[in-house]
């Protein structure tokens, strides 16, 4: 018996015949086979989300299962390649069907046609569980892409291809199971989004992130499977910050969501990426970039499933033993989404319309991040983070708070900085980070005085901001020279290291080494400054604190000499 | 995307009811109906009178067809109104004789002329797919300083104006629309030619009669008024002259259809832009009674409330009208967009600037505050900002010193801010050397810079070297976000400091 639309609402769809289905069944709804998942299952109905505009569907057209739940294919070809929010590669289909997004149409996320050398690191015989590395494949000259047993499959290597050209429809090997079974396998795995893939042992993140970028990395840091969110309004610096770290931040493998954002800001990526070289292996960054694009103007509920498309082609990538990046832009709107379903189910709205469960899909999606041991007994690591856009800048709305507590690094963007052009706008003292503790030493073997140097930095800047409580109230009147002096010190710190301007060359991106040694220079002539007689109207030109500002711009990551010989060096 | 048969002789199967099952409230009916009827397809009521209604199919449930009626449903009863199903959704016909036609929010024409017989197009168009966008980076010059330096638009972008009632919002739209060209001389990039312009060289010293001659073909104008006055209408239908399309919805006229307008104004943009590759500039107003109608209709269906009222689904609701802005791969034509928006009690944290600002790139904010001291425009720089001025500005484009010259102005007005803020509590005696020169500043930034002629027109240069001058007025060594060499360049103009106050 063949189920059929009864009842349709926007995104929501029903459906009769609900013994048909099982809950998170990838289905094919209407005449043109609009692609949606059953989210909820009665007696005599089944409902639907459908993941593409529902304009001209009717009552009783054809509703299909697919047999299985919604999932993602992972394999080579991911690397480079754009998707939208249920893995439909965009470029193929604008190929296919033109500029606009047309209801309907259908493509494999992986190009089946496309051969790969393959070069097998088994043999025949070999005994092999989930997760074992079969053999290799160079996707981009960046990454190497380990072809993976999937997680589920046991038993011995009946067959393994030799070195040599293959497609993603031909199997590379067969696996016999201890039931006698043979499966072939292919190069690529299907894995439905919404279950984490499976991990021998968790172990907690301790090496940095290094993002490039001074007030993350000196004064809030993330560890490489650690968490991060950064809420802020509009305008305040997410997006170029997440880009940013997509840009210079040292994992092998990046995934970028946009969810329901700009067109424009993936246009700029895929502008950007193929011209950008990664600092550490010289090649252009698209390689090692996975994009979703699921932006503001395409249906609302793909973009509740972007998430977790991105997140779990991450957790393929963190199997091969690499270090992965998610950034997810913007984690808001993917709550909307969901409340925008729930609203439609006509569930009990908790806070603000966002249904109960919204703290838990939130608590899920960052626990998926980590640093772990792989099922081949390799380390990976998925490090998250998200944007939150809380509307009217207000951080006390929900899908903020609920986010701040199940993230370790919390980066506050600031209004007022974003207003006065002060870039990265993070807020240096309402930020913060529960990793800085256990970076340290990562830092303290790079640089010997580096600990006592950010103590100094932070302990400046709060004192710098009581002071300026009492300016605001008496004028510098009320200071004494040493205060005075040490208003001109926080400024010193502010522009002359957390400021970062994503338009400077020599600056946008700031290695370890550059952020240390500044760092080191920044805080000694902090020092002289404060423990010496000069008055504070002389102090700027006579410490020439206006040329340590401009020290950042002027030298680039290769120049550490030049920084550290300051002031004895020669601008360009 | 196009069908080709005319309005009312539908599609496959013409379907005619006589009857209105339920009457839920001021807009939504129901009705019972054969199957075959697609969701959101456009319906039409023609009533006892003979009045015709426009609808569209909300909620399909069985054979239960609930329509939701633009016109409202006072005055319907059960029987002896004619509901006909028009087997497409809502669509709006176009061609080219378009260009300065006058039509209703609803794409019908008001001017006495001849209906439109091209094709028929849905006016929710159809998501661009991201990959097939064109990344927006041609300089506009509008000739206005505090925009042109300081928060710069590019060709393809969506910029509104956040404004407050009573403030210069029309005037400051209606003088971009006048003024807004592109400076090819500048650029180094090949400029595509769209069909219907001419051949133009500017040279900075022409006339103002002859550049708007020349700009004629450049720019075409699409214009909504969305529940606008009377008087706010005309005056924008008189003077934006040259190539433009008005779709007017009045205060008084039906409040549904103010959902209706946006997307028939921008339905009409991406036919010129896209089909007759012409540069389009679409003004939108007021954005925030568009919003007002959408929460009014969603109060109407019982849709669960968000933020003040509105539904939840306002921010993607806004996202599909701002975001069919921008170019594509391939095409020679552009839609930019200026969208205006009052904030209910100067709140820039309102759902409707708030979400705007989320969408578009970046915003032109005015202020009541400049507007008091009759500064125009009274643009208030610091939360105005224009995401795509990176890759629009700079060598190549305007200056080389365009960005770094930015940054420091911003610096600089946020630092005199604060020291204006200090000023406030403790007095101006006891402030250093430093601190009255940024007041200084500050003054002369608004009064010499933001400060200009409602009519008059600043080139880029203008603007860049006056905001070198006014620079010119404080300490060398707090400008620290230029570089060495750029000072070095400058010093003349700096030397030169601020020109004396303009009467
Ligand atoms: N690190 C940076 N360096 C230089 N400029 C920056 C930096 N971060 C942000 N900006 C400036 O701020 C603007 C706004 O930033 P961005 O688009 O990232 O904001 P956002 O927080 O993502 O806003 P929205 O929530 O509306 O998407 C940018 O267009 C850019 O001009
Ligand atoms: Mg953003």
């Amino acid at each position: 018996m063949s189920a059929h639309t009864t009842q349709i609402s926007g995104p929501l769809v029903v459906c009769d015949h609900p013994a048909e289905f099982a809950m998170g069944d990838r289905v094919a709804v209407g005449d043109v086979g609009l692609v949606g998942e059953v989210i909820r299952i009665t007696p005599h109905a089944c409902y639907l989300q459908v993941y593409e505009d529902t304009t001209e569907l009717k009552v009783g057209e054809p509703v299909t299962g697919s047999g299985g739940a919604l999932s993602v294919e992972l394999g080579p070809g991911l690397l480079a390649s754009v998707f939208d929010g249920i893995q439909r590669p965009l470029e193929l289909l604008r190929e296919r069907a033109g500029d606009g997004i047309q209801r309907g149409i259908q493509a494999p996320a992986l190009d089946r046609t496309r051969r790969w050398t393959f070069e097998p690191a088994l043999k025949q015989g070999a005994a092999v569980n989930g997760g074992a590395v079969l053999g290799q494949v160079k996707e981009t000259p960046a990454i190497t892409h380990k072809i993976l047993l999937p997680p589920h499959l046991n038993g011995t290597l009946a067959t393994i291809a030799d070195r040599g050209e293959y497609c993603l429809e031909e199997p590379i090997a067969s696996v016999r199971d201890a039931g006698g079974e043979t499966h072939p396998v292919y190069m690529f795995q299907r894995w439905p989004v919404r279950i984490r893939r499976p991990v021998s042992e968790r172990l907690s993140p301790d090496t940095p992130l290094v993002t490039g970028q001074r007030v993350i990395d000196t004064l809030f840091p993330i560890a490489k499977g650690g968490s991060a969110a950064m809420p802020g309004g509009f305008g305040t610096g997410k997006t170029v910050t997440q880009h940013n770290l997509a840009k210079w931040c040292d994992a092998d493998v990046i995934i970028y969501i946009g969810c329901g954002e700009r067109g424009n800001e993936i246009t700029g990526v895929l502008q950007d990426f193929p011209q950008l070289r990664d600092p550490r292996t010289e090649r252009p960054l698209i390689e090692r970039t996975v994009m979703i694009a699921n932006t503001s103007n395409m249906p609302v509920a793909a973009r509740e499933a972007s998430i977790y498309t991105g997140i779990t082609i991450a957790e393929y990538f963190r199997d091969q033993g690499l270090d992965v990046a998610l950034l997810a832009d913007s984690t808001s709107r993917w709550a909307e989404a969901l409340r925008e379903i729930s609203g439609r189910l006509e569930e009990m709205p908790a806070e603000e319309g966002f249904p109960a469960y919204l703290p838990s899909r939130t608590a899920e999606f960052y626990e998926r991040a980590g640093k772990v041991r792989t099922l081949a007994g390799e380390t990976g690591s998925l490090t998250a983070i998200g944007a939150v856009s809380p509307p009217g800048g207000d951080f006390s709305e929900p899908v903020t708070l609920h986010t701040q507590r199940f993230v370790k690094a919390f980066w506050m963007l600031d209004r007022n900085l974003a207003y006065a052009r002060f870039f990265p706008a993070i807020h240096p003292l309402d930020s913060y980070s529960e990793y800085a503790g256990e970076l340290a030493q990562w830092w303290q073997n790079l640089e010997q005085t580096w600990h006592e140097d950010r103590s100094a930095l932070v302990e400046l800047l709060l004192e710098a901001d009581k002071l300026k409580g009492v300016v605001r109230i008496m004028g510098e009147e009320g200071l004494s020279e040493r205060q005075r002096k040490m208003l001109l010190a926080e400024r010193v710190i502010k522009e002359g290291f957390l400021q970062q301007s994503a338009f400077s060359p020599n600056d946008r991106f700031a290695s370890p080494q550059k952020q240390a040694a500044l760092l080191s220079v920044i805080m000694g002539q902090v020092r002289r400054l404060l423990g010496d007689e000069t008055p504070a109207a002389q102090a700027t030109r006579h410490f020439q604190l206006d040329a340590l500002i401009r020290l950042k711009d002027e030298q680039s990551s290769k120049e550490i000499e030049a920084i550290r010989a300051w002031p004895n060096t020669n601008p360009r | 995307m196009a069908e080709h048969e005319p309005p009312l002789e539908r599609g496959p199967d013409p379907v005619i009811y006589t009857e209105l099952e339920r009457i839920e409230g001021p807009l939504v009916a129901l009705v019972t109906a054969l199957p075959g009827i697609g969701y959101g397809e456009a319906v039409e009521v023609v009533d006892r009178a003979g009045g015709r209604r426009h609808g569209r199919v909300v909620l399909l449930d069985g054979d239960k067809v609930t329509i939701e009626l633009f016109q409202g449903t006072t005055g319907l009863g059960q029987d002896g109104e004619r509901t006909r199903f028009l087997g497409r959704p809502i669509s709006v016909r176009l061609d080219k004789n378009i260009l300065g036609r006058h039509l209703n929010g609803m794409g019908e024409p008001i001017d006495g002329g001849p209906p439109l017989t091209g094709a028929l197009y849905n006016i929710n168009g159809t998501p661009l797919n991201p990959t097939a966008r064109s990344y927006p980076q041609d300089f506009i010059q509008t000739g206005v300083s505090a925009i042109d330096a300081m928060s710069a638009l590019v060709r393809g972008q969506k910029l509104p104006i956040f404004s407050s009632s009573g403030l210069p919002h029309d005037q400051l739209a209606i003088q971009l629309a006048q003024q807004a060209r592109i400076r090819p001389e500048l650029s180094r990039q090949e400029l595509s030619r769209p069909e219907l312009n001419r051949q133009e060289v500017s040279h900075p010293d022409v006339s103002r009669e002859e550049r708007s001659k020349e700009r004629e073909g450049e720019l075409v104008v699409v214009f909504a008024a969305i529940g606008v006055k009377h008087d706010v209408a005309v005056r924008f239908a008189r003077e934006i002259a040259g190539q433009t399309v008005s779709f007017i919805n009045l205060a008084d006229d039906p409040v549904m259809e103010r959902l209706l307008t946006p997307r028939v104004a921008l339905t009409t943009a991406e036919y010129l832009a896209f089909e007759l590759g012409l540069h389009v500039l679409v003004i939108l107003t007021d954005m925030t009674v568009y919003g007002e109608a959408l929460r009014e209709v969603a109060t109407a269906r019982g849709d669960i409330p968000s933020r003040k009222g509105y539904p939840g689904y306002l921010y993607s609701d806004l996202a599909s009208l701002f975001e069919r802005a921008g170019r594509i791969k391939g095409k020679p034509g552009s839609i930019t967009q200026i969208p205006i928006l009052t904030m209910p009690n100067d709140d820039i944290t309102h759902p409707i600037p708030d979400l705007t600002g989320y969408i578009t790139e970046g915003q032109i904010v005015l202020s009541r505050d400049l507007f008091r001291q009759r500064i125009y425009p009274p643009i208030n720089l610091l939360p105005s900002l224009s995401r795509l001025m990176g890759d629009g500005v700079g060598e190549g484009k305007t200056r080389a010193d365009h960005h770094p010259l930015m940054d420091q102005l911003y610096a600089a007005y946020a630092r005199a801010e604060e020291v204006r803020m200090m000023t406030r509590i403790v007095g101006e005696e006891d402030l250093t050397e430093t601190d009255r020169a940024y007041l200084a500043f500050g003054h002369a930034l608004e009064h010499q810079f933001i400060a200009q002629g409602e009519s008059q027109e600043r080139d880029i240069e203008q603007s860049l070297d006056l905001g070198w001058r006014l620079l010119g007025g404080l300490p060398l060594e707090e400008l620290t976000r230029l570089s060495r060499q750029l000072i070095d360049d400058h010093r003349s103009l700096l030397e030169q400091g601020p020109p004396g106050e303009q009467p």
